[in-house]
């Protein structure tokens, strides 16, 4: 508990127009730790990400990222070990640009950004392919031919490309099948063990979100209602509103979800 | 909806006013060789001189502008250089003929879209492969050629149509039809098949939508299915091919009234354009730009009324 | 399953490449190709190929027939036609480069800003777009004819500028379309520039249709041209289409074929450019199905093997088997589907996409997409075969006997409408209610699935309430007409979870108290606990075990739901977390 975060937002607020859709939101995320950020739609969870990526707007507060200030500052404008934040998004099919090859795809932040000479980011290319388990003659394909798990694959090895420190990863399991969700929550996972990258998780789903976190932040309307070790936020909250959305999930069993739904209508006929 | 309607006008007169603007100083920047062109190569410089004076072209063109502009505000154009009377005298009689060719042809041009775009989205098959080549030939057939195949084939071979010429509807209904017969056909064949492949995309792209299947799912009547709910959701899309349609059809006006012979507005700009005519066709463009204003303004007024959502803002 | 291995493969041809060799591939996109090309050779070779000085006059040739000499005779001063059709098209080519070249490089780079900034450059270019749209081009070109001379470029380069918004307006569409697909921001958190992502990423995606406007816009411009120069604006030294047909109208009277050939010329050209569009467009648009009807080989006669127990079974399924055309034969999405549906009981049928799940309710609901077809089986509702129904009877069982629960609930309400009015349409046109009595039901209904203020919501578009909202419209609708069985497909798959577990309630509630039977489809298995008397789980296409729903939960029989059951993350062991020894990274 006393290893030094890796990343902090202090009292982040985002307005867009009248609409406050963040407000004073705190988090901090430890070197090689997941956070997990839970919330329902409008919740801000992923204006959070976008701010922290740099590509969305912040109205007041601050991020700082390894003793740098990086409020504000566009990606292309991030020098030094700012540059290695990441991004995973959800959508594997509008990820990935459908007119370039996989290659093309994982070789251009490399050499855009100057890490690696053409010919040494062909050579990364297969060893990328190889961390997220894709054959390495994927690297020639289109994204079309990929299905949506394979695709979310080939979008890791892009946020793996620049090596990077922290990978804010928004819904990336939430357009998947169950069975592929699983191997995929698996491979980051494992990509963490390895390397000792830190996530933000982004989810609307707290037993995908429990699956990976360390520590889980709660959202709702704009506001972290609930931030703390994963165990007690995702199986004992102490507030309302996640008790709530804890109950609301249905379990895939009809003797125990009998139980949980009782639960549920206690809990809203109380509030 | 006043609102917003408030602002389309708003956007209409701002439009209105700077294309005005921007073609008064074009055209008014290219005066002295439209004194030439008036007077003949033979002109001495002292005519030429006194012409400019007597045009009152010599002086700035800002102080040009802004007499203009003050006369055009209370309905005064200034007096035509080549023609006899007051521009908005010209323009009074001659746009009333083209907007009645015109209006004509968008509301045959619409009946026919509407039908042949609807049969083609319900009943795909030979007419939608007839309307596809349709507007392929429609497209690629100029309209002044159409113009001159129908002149040989209706007035010179069967001779069942006048070939020239132009009857006014309040002396002549079926004069002014018969005048104007050939004129709309050929304005109107070139837009109408592309006209109704846009109408077609329009009702099976609102057939397409979600809530139509459930509309059958509830057992709503497929004639209420169709009719009501389909057609009603396509209609801003093809009031939105009727508004362009509109414009290129004010466009081809000059063209098709110089090969009929009819004293309209397209005529006029073409005879003012060769002789250089400069106020009269400042008034051509002011009152052209105006009409597609107003046109724009109803049918955004349509468009309003069949959206809910603009409707109740 | 399907994850790590893809058969597709292949086609590792640049998108580029094979575009162009489609476009030729296809009959009429070949031919459009080919006459371009010569139309192209001719306007170069010109002088070479020419018979005649197209501005020789020979006075006995004033418009003679055609001859030897003339092969398609003479114009109205006695210049030979042929000639000067060839010579004409030069300058019809170079004009419509001009307008091409102004149009398409001016309104790409606004659409290119415009579309990706958005923003204030976006509102002035829509605005000037919106300005320039509102001319009609020939009257401008002729206001503006003395400024601009007598060459016909000046006024094909002022077309251009006219011709800007089309451009615009596609391409910043096209890029604001992109513009929010995730790729672009992915790029940007890889740190590229603006100006990197617009011409790597945003370019390159709408470049297609860039070729088809391209090839409209020539065609447009060689007719507008062709216009100018009929009218006299062109340049009377040189040979021209438009020119050509000037000379025709004034000799109309006396030789009426002269109006032929230039007419010709343009139309074939313009035409041209035209199938050329449309061949790029077609093969854009390849995936889509074809309008080819296939066969439907008879279903067998099925065997009455459940008669004994009709009267307890709604839905009886046997066999049954759909699919969509591809190519020359059926796709099958669903096969050998075999399932009864009791009185009063809930079904769920559970699968991961592509399982045909959503494709099985389709088939008893009778609405499967354009092309989709039972290919055999049955689906027996109280006892009538469904399928052997004409399309009057199929319809008159929706609504009041077999209701549907969409997935999406904003889309599944026409927006033109108002609230009240689509709950009260069915309930007059299947129950043949007054519109008073339908009004008063379709308010009582909104009350009972839970709405706070029914006649606020009666009255309103759906624009106007929130999507758990409408998801209690639709559900209020589906059971307006009393159906026997409900069909939900995926009801609270786009719901925040608490709002799902609301609607989960209300389903809950409905059923037990109108005693009707539901199918459920549902990916999600917590939903099929939550709900389901008995589950179907259904992959590619199969059911591959249906059993009571206690059962199937804690002892499933077949490996595949063994396999999705694990994959279920519920209460999985928390993560410890150990700080990294070195400084991170890799």
């Amino acid at each position: 508990m006393t290893t030094a975060p890796l990343l902090t937002c202090e009292n982040l607020n985002v307005s867009f127009g009248s609409h406050h859709v963040l407000k004073d939101a705190s988090i901090d995320i430890r070197p090689g730790e997941t956070v997990g950020l839970v919330g329902e739609s409008g919740s801000g969870k992923t204006t959070i990400g976008r701010a922290i990526l740099g590509i969305g707007p912040v109205t007041s507060g601050r991020i700082v990222f390894d003793g740098q200030d990086i409020t504000g500052v566009a990606p292309r404008n991030r020098t030094g070990d700012a540059a290695r934040i990441q991004a995973v998004f959800q959508d594997p099919y509008s990820s990935l640009n459908p007119a370039m090859t996989v290659e093309e795809t994982l070789i251009e932040p490399m050499v855009y950004r100057g890490l690696y000479a053409p010919v040494d980011a062909k050579a990364r290319v297969r060893d990328l392919l190889d961390q997220v388990a894709l054959p390495a003659d994927a690297a020639h394909r289109y994204p079309r031919e990929f299905s949506g798990g394979q695709r979310q694959r080939v979008a890791i090895a892009r946020a793996l490309a620049l090596s990077p420190r922290l990978v804010i990863c928004d819904e990336p399991v939430s357009a998947l099948d169950l069975s592929t969700q699983a191997r995929v929550m698996d491979l980051f996972i494992d990509i963490q063990n390895r390397t000792g990258v830190a996530y933000l998780f982004v989810s609307h789903d707290l037993a995908v979100v429990r699956h990976i976190s360390h520590r889980v932040a709660v959202m709702r309307s704009g506001e972290i209602v609930e931030f703390g070790n994963c165990d007690q936020v995702t199986s004992n909250p102490k507030h309302p509103y996640t008790q709530r959305l804890l109950l609301a999930a249905p379990v895939a069993d009809p003797a125990r979800q009998a139980l949980r739904r009782e639960a549920f209508e206690r809990l809203s006929a109380a509030s | 909806m006043l609102m917003f309607l408030a602002k389309r006008l708003a956007t209409g007169v701002i439009l209105l006013a700077s294309i005005a603007t921007i073609t008064f100083f074009l055209v008014f920047s290219g005066t002295q060789r439209v004194v030439v062109n008036i007077l003949g190569q033979s002109a001495t410089d002292a005519d030429i001189a006194a012409l400019t004076r007597k045009l009152g072209i010599d002086r700035p063109l800002l102080t040009q502008y802004a007499d203009w502009l003050s006369h055009a505000l209370r309905g005064d154009l200034g007096n035509a250089w080549t023609m006899d009377g007051s521009v908005t005298d010209i323009l009074g009689r001659t746009l009333p003929v083209t907007l009645s060719i015109v209006a004509f042809a968008i509301a045959v041009m619409a009946i026919l879209a509407a039908l042949l775009g609807i049969a083609a989205a319900t009943r795909s098959g030979w007419i939608d492969r007839l309307i596809q080549v349709l507007s392929v030939i429609g497209f690629s057939m100029p309209n002044f050629w159409l113009g001159l195949l129908l002149i040989i084939f209706f007035a010179l071979t069967l001779q069942v149509l006048p070939a020239t010429g132009f009857v006014s509807p309040a002396s002549s209904v079926t004069g002014w039809l018969a005048s104007i017969t050939l004129p709309a056909g050929a304005l109107i064949l070139s837009g109408v098949a592309s006209a109704a492949q846009q109408v077609r995309g329009a009702v099976l792209d609102a057939l397409r939508q979600d809530y139509v299947r459930t509309l059958w799912a509830r057992g709503v009547s497929p004639r209420s299915i169709f009719f009501r709910h389909a057609l009603r959701n396509a209609v801003p899309a093809a009031l939105t091919v009727l508004s362009v349609q509109f414009i290129a059809l004010l466009s081809g006006s000059a063209v098709i009234e110089r090969i009929f012979a009819i004293p309209g507005l397209g005529a006029l700009t073409v005879q003012s354009a060769v002789v250089g005519d400069i106020p009269v066709l400042m008034g051509i463009v002011t009152s052209m730009v105006a009409v597609v204003v107003v046109v724009n303004l109803f049918i955004d007024l349509l468009n309003a009324l069949a959206n809910p959502k603009v409707r109740l803002s | 399953m399907s994850d790590l291995v893809n058969n597709d493969t292949g086609r590792r041809a640049p998108a580029r490449q094979t575009l162009i060799r489609a476009v030729l591939r296809n009959p009429l996109g070949a031919a459009a190709s080919f006459v371009i090309l010569c139309v192209v050779l001719i306007a170069i070779l010109a002088p070479l190929i020419a018979p005649q000085d197209p501005t020789a006059v020979q006075i006995f040739k004033v418009n003679a027939p055609w001859d030897a000499e003339f092969l398609l005779g003479g114009d109205g001063s006695g210049r030979d036609i042929l000639s000067r059709l060839i010579f004409g098209a030069r300058n019809t080519l170079l004009g419509a480069l001009i307008v091409v070249g102004v149009s398409s490089t001016l309104g790409v780079a606004a659409g290119l800003i415009g579309g990706y900034y958005a923003g204030r450059a976006d509102t002035v270019f829509s605005w000037v777009a919106d300005g320039l749209m509102a001319l009609p081009a020939i009257i401008v070109l002729l206001a503006f004819h003395q400024v601009l001379g007598s060459s016909i470029y000046y006024s094909m380069a002022v077309f251009g500028i006219l011709l800007t918004p089309g451009f615009f307006r596609l391409t910043r569409n096209l890029v604001a379309s992109v513009r929010n697909e995730l790729y672009i921001d992915a790029a940007r958190v890889s740190g590229l520039s603006d100006s990197r992502i617009i011409f790597r990423h945003v370019l390159k995606t709408v470049r297609p249709p860039l070729v088809i406007q391209v090839s409209i816009v020539a065609g447009i411009a060689i007719i507008i041209q062709a216009g100018l120069e009929f009218l006299g604006l062109g340049d009377s030294q040189v040979p021209t289409w438009g020119g050509m047909l000037q000379d025709g109208f004034a000799n109309l009277y006396v030789a009426p074929e002269a109006v032929w050939w230039p007419g010709l010329a343009i139309s074939l050209t313009v035409a041209s450019f035209v199938l050329l569009a449309n061949a790029v467009r077609d093969t854009l648009q390849q995936n889509q199905p074809t309008g080819r009807k296939l066969a439907v080989d008879p279903s067998p006669v099925s065997q009455d093997g459940d008669a004994a127990d009709s009267a307890d079974i709604i839905l009886s399924v046997r066999d049954l088997a759909v699919g969509y055309p591809d190519g020359d034969r059926w796709r099958e999405v669903v096969r050998d589907v075999s399932f009864n549906v009791r009185r009063g009981e809930i079904l769920g049928i559970v699968g991961e996409s592509g399982s045909g799940k959503s494709q099985t309710a389709f088939a008893i609901l009778g609405l499967l997409a354009s092309g989709g077809t039972v290919l055999r089986g049955s689906i027996r509702f109280e006892g009538r075969d469904v399928t052997k129904l004409d399309f009057a009877a199929r319809h008159a069982l929706r609504g009041s006997q077999i209701a549907y629960v969409p997935q999406e609930p904003m889309s599944n309400l026409d927006p033109s409408f108002k609230i009240g009015f689509q709950l009260m349409e069915p309930m007059r046109t299947v129950l043949g209610l007054s519109k008073a009595q339908a009004r008063a039901r379709a308010l009582e209904l909104l009350g009972h699935v839970g709405l706070p203020n029914p006649l606020r919501t009666f009255n309103a578009y759906p624009h106007q309430i929130s999507g758990g909202m409408a998801q209690r419209v639709l559900i209020a609708g589906a059971i307006s007409c009393n159906p026997k069985l409900l069909i939900a497909d995926e009801p609270t798959t786009a719901l925040d979870v608490t709002v799902q577990a609301e609607i989960l309630k209300l389903l809950r509630n409905l059923q037990s108290e109108l005693g009707m039977s539901v199918i459920m489809v549902t990916h999600n298995f917590g939903v099929v606990a939550d709900l389901c008397d008995r589950v179907a789980v259904m992959q590619q296409g199969r059911i591959v075990e249906i059993n009571a729903a206690g059962t199937l939960f804690a002892t499933p029989e077949q490996d595949y739901t063994k396999m999705l059951l694990s994959c279920v993350l519920e209460d999985s062991p928390v993560r410890a977390y150990v700080a990294p020894t070195a400084g991170g990274g890799n």
